[in-house]
């Protein structure tokens, strides 16, 4: 083979240039790998129009989340260094003059994401503090000297691509000097001095409020950093604050006491903190779903059981907001790889031209989807006939299909959140917090035949009124925001329970007033009028707790939910062509996500049978077949052992069994010697 | 008493079950009997391949014992070896001496040994019975500081070693099972090749693992799908392989002339390089992403950058169990994996080739011959010197704390055989071997010299084995 050498372990292949320039559009790639697929290159194309949609969106959203905590964050900086320049002789800035001012940022255990959140707050620093952003990571630092070594060539960086190329010489003779504090802060005057007649710059224009501009130091991961080199630095860069302007940000993953765990008093007294709270990830993962799924923006939707699979990854292995948008992107790229008909999940007018132009095998593809001929057996035997036959009709039945599929999820989503409200502050939370909880479990199944659901309605029953008219008051604005002509009715009855309830606030205050002024008759009669004016009262009331007016009025809003519930909030899979918009995959996702080489290992080892359909390795638990591949049957008889094992015992045990089928002494020989080079890979593992 | 054991074992088992242990008492007697005769068997079978059938009667007799060696448990084996362990030596030597005195000896040592195994297996049996148990037979494979394990080695199973080549022509020889199913399971593999480069170019890398070399896979991937693109083949698995390597072969794509610094420079300075250039593409196929080599946490670091540039696309290989614990979560999210299981069943002939087998003759053929040629050009008497030097090392090979012979006592000796009559002459005939790096001499703490052949002690008996016969 090319590749193999006892020389070297790289091989560079490379064709030449002319051949090399006749890449290969990634369309074909798509379309290749099955050959009777139909419109893949519009596949692809929507793949990819829906996926720039979806990252926009959630890049969109993560800056939108940010801007608080980078907006708070940049008001700190702002008004941390001012008072340096102010040369005022208060004894509180005297202080302030030996703190380095530090924003500790906490920004959770999803460290994938800290660095996309970073280095939007380094852009974000940039452009409206300094320029002289320094963002150091520990694995860089491992002792001082690297650490100011770092330090100074990013800042000579940041420098450079403000100013001209003209620097560079003197930054090439800088590099060999030696980095001290000193040469720092040396650095940094001649800089300022040097940048302040050339003032007008577009992006300093914020910025030159100060005649010299802070440099601000970012520690992506502050724990991971040793101890010595942070506490060096805190106390020679405190040395130098008056000529080096220096903020710190602490990047926290845990907690903020790690600062404390790490500095001792007399170097964490050296800085001023100041805590910042990024947004939890499970709010962000909320907000994500709610984006980029509950809604009818995107046509793309996921099954149950794929929403459960990223959803755990998420909450059990890495809380990554990244990961969860990798694996939305993969089940995007598997949906309209793996679905022919995924062309029909666009936007629906796009969608309703694309079925004009279906080609026959597509039509025969609409009829073979199990939801479409569960649709097609509901039908009179004359439209069966036609949907079967004529691909015209079946074209503009599918065109219906697909509107009532779009009407069917706007109603679903808002049904949904008004569930949502319902439920997400009853004790216990029966059916979920998170409305992503109460999606699975609509999506699964019936909800209403589900246990919790009627527990959810029990615990409804007993709402107090001012709880149950927030509620309402909530699920009335969402149905009046989204401008739904099917659900304006809806709209209207919540309204109208609004106000009965309201109204009812009235009646009663009058009820107790008549029963006040009922009270005060009772007061001078016999014994026998009172015994029968308090049974009467009693029945009264007996009868009033049954059936007040409020009560009633509960009793209708619980139906009516009820009712909403029942009708929108069908499973997906009750929709004729649902496949075309749902993923449902899970599989296939599991294993390219989070798969598990150890397991899979043991069943190539265990069973062969999985991998090799031969009826000869068919065997019953514990056996091993004689046939087996030699490393199977060697790795059967390791299991056996403990923790060491004999080679010769081991050789001459796999001989036995091998033998046993082979009845070939000469053979045993190179089966024991294959054995023997089977056993160093098992080594290996 | 094989005739006892051939009887016993005649149910007839065609796959050797897992949990005898589970059985009654009598199939446990069974293996012991056969394990018995398995050894011994072997031990015949040794002969023969040794003395290349000389006899003709032990035919017979391997004919009537290789029933119950077929069917012999191979669990008891290890069982037995256990409490083997103290008779182990004598019954090694014993097998040597003829049949009759086996046999009784046999039986004699069954009842010795069935004993201490019934004594430990009360508590054994209770165990495996409950399979679920699986923590307590994690914590009995543990418990024990002393790990019990039967002392035959692979120097006393007298099998002639073979060498690289001979080995390789036998096992051309075997054919392959399952080959029909392995093609289809392959052909499986091939038909991702599209979907692998389509997802490759999405910005995903790939990582595939399973069972099987996948070395071929990836050369076929390689020669169907890469021919016209710019890729780097790493096999991970070559002994020198390191990430400087990787990246000086990156940046040769580059055309690159110079050095860097550091590694970190270099890095830089390619990443920087694929980021301006986005019309620039490479594939990267590496071997055995989690070799000894790679596997260290800079070096996934490092190949971890590499990958997550846009226009770098990765696609790597593991076999280790634990493998993915090299990569925490900002490694993969570097890393951005695609998994695939790729399980070929194909053997790691490549990959190991960098190995060595303990089996397989290797660089004793080497020492040996250099040897017997470096011997052969001298002088009688200094053969006999070097002879008897080999005789007092081999004599002294049980004594832990052997430094070698004494120079004094060495001429003491030398002249007592008459090969030397003086001082000068020793050492003159030492100056010779030590410039062939036969003797090592060392001044030991009472400033006398000791020697010391630095060989095998293998090999020296089969030197003297060989020289006896030449004499």
């Amino acid at each position: 083979m090319a590749t193999s050498s006892v020389s070297k372990g790289c091989f560079v292949f490379k064709p030449n240039f002319k051949k090399r320039k006749i890449s290969v559009p990634i369309e074909d790639y798509f379309n290749k790998g099955k050959n009777a697929s139909e419109d893949s290159k519009l596949r692809f194309e929507t793949y990819q129009l829906i996926w720039q949609q979806m990252k926009s969106e959630t890049e969109r959203l993560q800056e939108e989340l940010n801007k608080n905590l980078f907006d708070s964050l940049v008001e700190f900086l702002q008004t941390s260094h001012s008072g340096l320049w102010k040369n005022s002789k208060d004894w509180s800035c005297e202080i302030k003059l030996r703190e380095i001012p530090t924003a500790a940022l906490v920004l959770g255990v999803n460290v994938t994401d800290h660095d996309l959140t970073l280095r939007s707050l380094t852009e974000v620093l940039q452009n409206n503090v300094t320029p002289y952003v320094v963002s150091l990571q520990a694995k860089d630092c491992p002792d001082m000297k690297h650490f100011l070594q770092k330090l100074v060539s990013q800042l000579m960086d940041c420098k450079v691509d403000v100013q001209s190329k003209e620097k560079e010489s003197v930054q090439v003779i800088q590099k060999n000097v030696h980095y001290s504090m000193d040469s720092l802060s040396a650095w940094y005057m001649s800089v300022t001095q040097k940048t302040d007649p050339k003032m007008p710059r577009k992006k300093r224009t914020s910025s030159s409020q100060w005649q010299s501009p802070p440099v601000v130091l970012i520690l992506k991961d502050m724990e991971s950093f040793t101890t010595k080199v942070l506490q060096d630095f805190i106390i020679i860069s405190s040395q130098h604050l008056h000529e080096f302007p220096l903020i710190l940000i602490f990047g926290i993953a845990t907690s903020p006491v790690v600062i404390h765990r790490l500095l001792p008093h007399a170097v964490s007294s050296l800085l001023c903190i100041e805590l910042f709270q990024s947004l939890s990830c499970k709010e962000h993962l909320t907000t994500v779903l709610d984006k980029l799924l509950l809604t009818t923006q995107f046509p793309f939707k996921l099954s149950e059981k794929v929403l459960q699979i990223l959803t755990n990854i998420f909450l059990y292995h890495d809380f990554s907001i990244q990961n969860f948008i990798k694996g939305l992107q993969l089940s995007l790229l598997e949906h309209f790889y793996s679905q022919p008909l995924s062309v029909l999940c666009c936007n629906l007018p796009e969608a309703k031209r694309r079925i004009r132009f279906l080609s026959a095998n597509q039509c025969e593809n609409i009829r073979r989807l199990p939801s479409f001929r569960r649709y097609v057996e509901k039908q009179s035997s004359e439209k069966q006939v036609a949907l079967l036959t004529s691909d015209k009709f079946l074209k503009e039945e599918t065109q219906s299909l697909l509107e009532n599929l779009h009407v069917y999820h706007k109603n679903y989503f808002l049904v949904l959140r008004c569930l949502h409200q319902f439920t997400s502050s009853l004790p216990k939370y029966p059916l979920g917090r998170q409305i992503r909880e109460l999606y699975c479990m609509c999506l699964e199944k019936n909800i209403w035949d589900s246990e919790e659901y009627a527990s959810v309605l029990q615990l409804l029953r007993l709402l107090a009124k001012d709880e149950l008219m927030a509620m309402l008051q909530n699920c009335f604005k969402l149905f009046q925001s989204s401008s739904g002509k099917e659900l304006g009715n809806t709209a209207k009855k919540i309204e109208e329970f609004l106000a009965q309830f309201q109204s009812l606030d009235a009646e009663t205050k009058e009820e107790e007033d008549t029963s006040q002024s009922q009270s005060k008759g009772l007061q001078k009669t016999d014994l026998y009028h009172l015994q029968k004016s308090l049974l009467e009262m009693k029945e009264l009331r007996s009868t009033s707790k049954r059936q007040t007016k409020f009560e009633v009025l509960r009793e209708q809003v619980v139906s009516f939910v009820d009712s909403l519930v029942r009708e929108y909030l069908l499973p997906p899979d009750t929709q004729p062509l649902h496949e075309t918009l749902y993923f449902s995959s899970a599989h296939t996702l599991r294993q390219h996500l989070n798969a598990a080489p150890r397991i899979a290992l043991h069943t190539a080892l265990n069973n062969p049978y999985y991998y090799l359909k031969n009826e000869a390795l068919r065997s019953e638990e514990g056996c091993i077949p004689n046939v087996a591949p030699d490393i199977c049957i060697a790795y059967k008889l390791h299991l056996e052992c403990s923790r060491l094992i004999n080679l010769v015992d081991w050789s001459e045990a796999f001989a036995t069994v091998v033998t046993a089928a082979e009845k070939m002494d000469a053979n045993s020989v190179t089966s024991e010697e294959r054995n023997e080079i089977i056993h160093l890979q098992c080594s290996v593992y | 008493m094989a005739k006892l054991a051939s009887e016993l074992a005649k149910t007839p088992r065609k796959s050797v079950s897992l949990n005898m242990k589970n059985d009654p008492k009598i199939t446990i007697d069974i293996p012991q009997c056969s394990k018995g005769h398995s050894s011994s068997d072997k031990s015949q079978l040794k002969n023969n391949d040794k003395s290349e059938f000389l006899s003709t009667a032990p035919r017979g007799l391997r004919k009537r014992l290789i029933v119950p060696r077929s069917h012999s448990d191979s669990e008891s084996e290890y069982s037995a070896s256990n409490s083997e362990d103290d008779e182990g030596v004598a019954q090694e030597y014993e097998e040597d001496t003829n049949e009759d005195i086996l046999s009784q000896k046999i039986q004699a040592q069954n009842r010795e040994v069935s004993a201490p195994v019934f004594r430990e297996t009360p508590s054994k049996k209770m165990k495996r019975e409950k399979t679920s148990h699986l923590v307590e037979k994690y914590f009995e494979a543990h418990s024990s500081s002393k790990v019990l394990t039967s002392d035959r080695t692979l120097q006393k199973l007298k099998r002639a070693k073979l060498d690289q080549q001979t080995l390789h022509n036998l096992l051309s020889k075997v054919s392959p099972s399952f080959s029909a199913e392995l093609k289809q399971l392959n052909q499986q593999h091939e038909q991702l090749f599209h979907k692998w480069m389509l997802q490759l170019h999405l910005g995903f890398n790939i990582v595939l693992y399973g069972l099987g070399s996948k070395r071929d896979l990836l050369e076929r991937f390689r020669t169907t799908m890469l021919q016209d693109c710019i890729h780097i083949v790493i096999n991970g698995f070559f002994p020198g392989i390191s990430v400087k390597s990787v990246l000086n072969s990156v940046t040769e794509v580059l055309d690159h002339v110079g050095t860097f610094r550091s590694v970190l420079d270099q890095l830089e300075w390619i990443t920087n390089k694929f980021k301006e250039d986005s019309s620039l593409e490479l594939f990267l196929l590496i071997h055995n992403l989690d070799s000894q080599m790679l596997r260290g946490d800079k070096s996934q670091q490092i190949i971890g950058q590499l990958s997550s540039l846009r226009n770098i696309y990765l696609i790597a290989s593991i076999d280790h169990l634990n493998a993915p614990l090299m990569w925490d979560h900002a490694k993969q999210s570097l890393y951005n994996w695609l998994w695939y299981e790729t399980t070929t069943y194909s053997h790691y002939t490549e990959e190991t080739s960098y190995e060595n087998s303990l089996l397989v003759k290797q660089s004793g053929s080497l020492p040996l011959s250099s040897l017997i040629h470096v011997l052969r050009s001298l002088t009688p008497n200094a053969r006999g010197i070097f002879r008897l030097l080999i005789k007092y090392q081999l004599d002294n090979q049980d004594n832990p704390s052997y430094t070698g012979l004494c120079f004094q006592d060495f001429y003491q000796q030398c002249r007592e055989a008459f090969l030397v009559n003086s001082d000068l002459t020793l050492r003159a005939q030492l100056t010779e071997f030590r410039d062939h790096k036969l003797i090592r001499t060392k001044k030991g703490t009472d400033g006398v010299e000791y020697l010391l052949i630095p060989v095998d002690n293998g090999i020296l008996t089969d030197f003297l084995e060989n020289e006896e016969e030449e004499l």
